[in-house]
């Protein structure tokens, strides 16, 4: 690890104005200090700050220091939300890591963490060696010829589905984003993953009221059954009415540069009966535009499947 | 920089570098070594110490944030008596090599703690290379109906 300079401003005026690389749980940013992957001068440990707090009064808030273990056992929660975080890494991170720093974890490959292989990532117009080197875990979607890591969270993809925004501070004030619009797709600067200034903190994010996220859920596919990233993954949410499908949420994960929505998928499955056939036939257009790479092909079906699933875990027994 | 660690119920005073971890902190400079250095990554477990009473990877925290109390395993016994998680292990032979027993324990102490329903999805972030599995999670179940009887 580099020197560096560790601060702990009291404020968030203070951490905004002060330059350097904010530190909360440290679960990315210790790791990839370690390897070399990223090299801060100065360090700026936020856990002082006053961004606590889940508030399920109105839609969902939550303190972009939260803890993702607190926000999965809040029975407040869509479900969609505490299985997403429940599945996520161990308990021992969800212990650490805060829903702030889940959202900023570098979307990122093991040729991403290698610091004696290229990477356009990590050093901008070095190359991809995973485009043609070892790629099943890598994206399908929303890729770039210098780019085609995933972006490994698992609450993000689930988050995306509920139309959430964050929250952000800076020196010139406070605005707000949706978490959508938030992540940028890799294109020619893989380097650049959101939409964050130089100095920028997310203080809170928000999930918009949505009762019918009652009826939600989380699937995840991985080679083992825990502690693993998807290979595939799905947030649903279905609004059943008279058997038929008032509304419909979808997004997925472990196949695509930025947590992916789906809503040719929603809209597929809008007005349709709640069957496995109506799944089944919106979940078809799911990869559509998918880049598949020479190891990953696999993901095109898995993830339909992975759709099929989730949603028939929100109907299994309700129908017929 | 100075900082001061409240460890196993003792404070202690210590100039760290700011990139020393906590585990590096307790093995090096106080001579804590029940906390194992595994990966050093953030992926074994072997490492897991309590902060505030939950179990975290000391090997991913800076020393110089740690606010609260920390416990390892050392701290877990009574002198002789041992934790009922510690004594549990050994009872059900949860170990084969032991290196990463004391990350195991303190994974153990909080599922019994916290009443978890699925034992091997709550220690999934300790890792064996003996795979003592099966035992690791009967040590559990044991520590369990022992807690549930007090």
């Amino acid at each position: 690890m580099r020197p560096f300079e560790l601060t702990a401003p009291a404020t968030v005026e203070a951490a905004v104005t002060s330059p350097g690389t904010f530190l909360a749980g440290g679960t990315t940013l210790v790791d990839l200090m370690k390897l070399n992957v990223l090299t801060p001068h100065e360090v700026l440990d936020i856990n002082a700050l006053p961004l606590r707090g889940i508030d399920t009064s109105d839609g969902l808030r939550f303190g972009a220091l939260e803890r993702m273990g607190d926000i999965a056992a809040h029975p407040g929660v869509y479900p969609m939300i505490s299985r997403a975080l429940r599945l996520s890494a161990s308990q021992q991170l969800r212990n650490m890591a805060s829903i702030g720093g889940n959202l900023l974890q570098r979307t990122r490959c093991s040729y991403f963490r290698d610091v004696a292989m290229p990477c356009n990532k990590r050093q901008p117009g070095s190359g991809c060696p995973a485009i043609t080197g070892t790629n099943r875990m890598h994206a399908i979607l929303g890729t770039s010829d210098a780019c085609v890591a995933t972006h490994a969270s698992d609450v993000a993809v689930a988050l995306v589905a509920l139309d959430a925004e964050v929250r952000l501070a800076s020196e010139s004030g406070s605005r707000t984003v949706k978490l959508a619009d938030f992540y940028r797709l890799p294109g020619d600067t893989p380097d650049v993953e959101n939409e964050l200034r130089p100095g920028e903190l997310i203080t809170e994010v928000v999930v918009p009221r949505l009762d019918w996220a009652a009826r939600s859920t989380y699937v995840k596919v991985r080679d083992r059954q825990s502690y693993e990233f998807a290979l595939t993954s799905a947030a649903v949410a279905l609004d059943i009415q008279d058997s038929h499908i008032a509304d419909a949420r979808v997004a997925v994960g472990g196949v695509a540069t930025v947590p992916w929505r789906l809503p040719a998928v929603e809209e597929a499955l809008r007005g349709a009966p709640a069957t496995q056939e109506s799944f089944e036939r919106a979940a078809s257009v799911a990869a559509d535009g998918a880049r598949p790479l020479s190891g990953n092909a696999f993901k095109v079906s898995l993830l339909q499947r992975t759709i099929v699933r989730a949603l028939l875990e929100l109907t299994d027994g309700s129908l017929r | 920089m100075d900082i001061s660690l409240e460890v196993n119920g003792t404070n202690h005073k210590l100039s760290v570098d700011p990139g020393v971890t906590l585990l590096d902190a307790l093995r090096e400079r106080l001579d804590i070594t029940g906390p194992k250095k595994g990966c050093d990554r953030g992926q074994c477990g072997a490492c897991t110490v309590h902060v505030g009473g939950r179990p975290v990877l000391s090997c991913l925290t800076l020393a110089a944030t740690v606010k609260q109390p920390v416990t390892t395993v050392e701290g877990l016994s009574d002198g002789e008596n041992l934790h009922p998680v510690q004594r549990a292990f050994a009872d059900q032979d949860a170990l084969q090599c032991g290196f990463c027993t004391p990350g195991q324990v303190m994974s153990a102490v909080a599922a019994v703690e916290q009443g978890v329903e699925n034992v091997r999805e709550f220690m999934s972030g300790n890792i064996c290379r003996c795979s003592a599995y099966p035992n690791i999670v009967a040590a559990v179940e044991q520590a369990r109906q022992a807690d549930a009887t007090v």
